[in-house]
């Protein structure tokens, strides 16, 4: 009886096969696509990151179901949702602590990039489409922030618009064709709404596909830094390669069960995270006339919010904020190390990493607070030695010490 | 011209030319979406004027009008205000108002307005737009000990004196905007429109 039950859905899979490869696409994208197989913890974060964007997506088209995006609705219709749609409140703190984790994981895992070297030949593209990943999900982000329309909407929202008005000659057209209007205001929330729901979300795929589409056909790094292919048996697979399915599908399932036992307890206990993933300000209607005490961006935007602000001068500041993000898509030329990996590369490298981590971290901290003689000296220090990993890199990463590559890789 | 010969020459001319042709029609298509992002009608009807009357406002203290979804403060002056202002304007980046886009030209005096006791100005910093907090309070705590009142942007730490005026070594670049206005009387003046054109 199961027997044939099992026939049936053979007979059906030929059936499709027939009009659409999915035996060869299966083959070529998992069964017979070959992940070195000493990939670590490190490696959860982009199958992670596929899982975020798929809680996103659906969480996104049921709040979509109830959020009004005009200035008059807007406030409201989330208060709505918090309060009187069922469930309402679970499926818009999913979404909102869903961008939180979201930053999390890609942050992790572009610094796992940084830990193996994965940005470097022959993955520069893999990178730089990762790149413009991280540069749309930052705009996809922010722009979803001002929809709530709360203070911190608002604000927030004004002073990063404002940003583009620091471009000479035609900053301040640039700045008034974004927003549609003289301020932030009904014509801004509206055409952010389209941004956030339809354009950027389908940029998103596309690139996230690119993204793949490169990856799988350059091959994973490993945490060793070596090329499996370079050693392949007699059916040309990789000797330390592994079929991503059945075992990375297994390792990244278990991940992902991990993975979402902590997103449930913040989701369920602290959706807010103490203000962290909602300011308190954004519980107050969007106020034209009144500033916010106290302005802050989201936590994943204040370490180049506190480049913005160590900078005394509008618009070197806003250059200094850009070029922070633009010196990472330049990564896989300025590193001119023999070796990928951190486990080959000598002290000076583990040194400028640890100092970047240090920086990174001390400026999204600083990022959230007020701009005190103190703060701003260290901002200060802080974004020079994260200038200083990339653009000291041609040269450190050169002279570095570094050991032999191995030839296969060292797990056995 | 026998079939197995290929006019390259001819190939690149019309595939350039389509391509020009394709891109000028991209671009005109392209224009009604662009350009429909820039403010509409409505919001520019918006920016009609403002009567705002400051027979009750005591001297010392401000109120905010609303002009083009933007906040207009406007300060009612006391003496000894107009005259704090000058002990340090040798710390302002442009005491004189000589950058000329940041107000009308009647407004280009020591004390930026039609009448020294009247400041209308845009509360808007000239940084990234925040709203900064009026702080008329003698060397408060927080300011300092050289404090002579003024105004205090809360984003990014902008100083401007009681006219606007932004003080050097703070991340706004220019004064506050002072917008056209013109008194219709002597109490009564209106937020959007010139001396002259009135």
């Amino acid at each position: 009886m199961s027997n044939k039950l099992i026939d049936r859905v053979f007979i059906v899979r030929d059936w499709v096969d027939e009009r659409f490869p999915i035996i060869e696409f299966w083959d070529a994208h998992l069964s017979k696509y070959y992940a070195p197989k000493n990939l670590n913890f490190w490696y959860y974060f982009g199958s992670l990151a596929v899982l975020m964007l798929v809680i996103q997506f659906l969480s996104g088209i049921f709040l979509a179901m109830n959020y009004k995006p005009t200035a008059g609705t807007a406030f409201a219709s989330v208060e709505y949702i918090m309060r009187d749609v069922n469930w309402g409140w679970l499926i818009r703190y999913m979404h909102s602590t869903g961008a939180s984790f979201f930053f999390v994981v890609i942050y992790l895992h572009m610094f796992r990039a940084l830990l193996y070297g994965s940005y470097r030949k022959p993955r520069e593209l893999l990178w730089l489409f990762g790149m413009v990943i991280f540069a749309v999900l930052m705009a996809e982000a922010f722009m979803g922030y001002l929809l709530p329309w709360g203070q911190m909407s608002f604000w927030g929202a004004q002073v990063i618009i404002s940003l583009f008005g620091a471009i000479p000659y035609i900053g301040d057209e640039l700045a008034l064709w974004i927003r549609g209007d003289f301020v932030v205001a009904d014509a801004t929330l509206n055409r952010f709404f389209a941004f956030h729901v339809i354009a950027f979300p389908l940029l998103l795929l596309g690139l996230v596909l690119f993204h793949m589409i490169s990856l799988h056909s350059v091959g994973s790094n490993n945490p060793d830094g070596i090329e499996i292919k370079k050693h392949k048996d007699e059916n040309g697979v990789p000797l330390d390669g592994i079929p991503f399915h059945p075992y990375y599908t297994l390792k990244d399932t278990v991940g992902a069960v991990v993975f979402l036992m902590i997103f449930s307890a913040v989701l369920f206990y602290a959706p807010e995270m103490g203000g962290w993933f909602l300011e308190k300000d954004n519980f107050v209607p969007a106020d034209p006339l009144k500033t916010p005490e106290h302005i802050a961006p989201l936590w994943y935007f204040t370490p180049f919010y506190a480049i913005l602000r160590a900078v005394p001068d509008k618009f070197l500041g806003v250059m200094a904020m850009g070029a922070s993000i633009a010196v990472l898509f330049a990564l896989p030329w300025l590193d001119r190390s023999p070796v990928k990996s951190i486990r080959q590369r000598g002290w000076i490298f583990k040194g400028a990493l640890a100092t970047f981590v240090v920086s990174f971290v001390g400026l999204a901290y600083l990022g959230t607070v007020a701009a005190t003689p103190t703060a701003t000296l260290f901002s200060r220090i802080f974004s020079v030695l994260y200038f200083a990993f990339f653009l000291l890199m041609p040269f450190y990463s050169k002279f570095d010490k570094t050991k032999p590559v191995p030839e296969r890789v060292t797990e056995k | 011209m026998s079939s197995e010969e290929i006019d390259h020459g001819r190939r690149r001319l019309l595939l350039a030319a389509t391509t020009v042709v394709g891109g000028i029609g991209a671009a005109y298509v392209a224009t009604p979406f662009i350009l429909s992002m820039d403010p509409s009608a409505k919001a520019k009807a918006a920016g009609a004027p403002v009567d705002v009357d400051v027979s009750k406002l005591r001297p010392g203290q401000m109120m905010t009008v609303e002009w083009r979804g933007k906040p207009v403060w406007v300060l009612r002056r006391t003496e000894s205000m107009l005259n704090a202002m000058k002990e340090r304007e040798s710390e302002l980046r442009d005491p004189g108002s000589d950058e000329l886009s940041q107000q009308p030209h009647y407004a280009k005096n020591l004390h930026r307005s039609i009448n020294p006791e009247y400041m209308i100005m845009v509360g808007i910093c000239t940084h990234l737009g925040c709203a900064p907090t009026y702080r008329p309070e003698m060397a408060p705590a927080d300011l300092g000990q050289d404090w002579k009142g003024g105004f205090f942007c809360p984003c990014h730490g902008s100083v401007y004196d009681l006219a606007g005026r932004v003080f050097s070594g703070v991340p706004a670049p220019s004064n506050l905007v002072v917008p056209p206005y013109h008194f219709v009387t002597g109490t009564h003046l209106l937020v959007g429109v010139d001396p002259e054109t009135a």
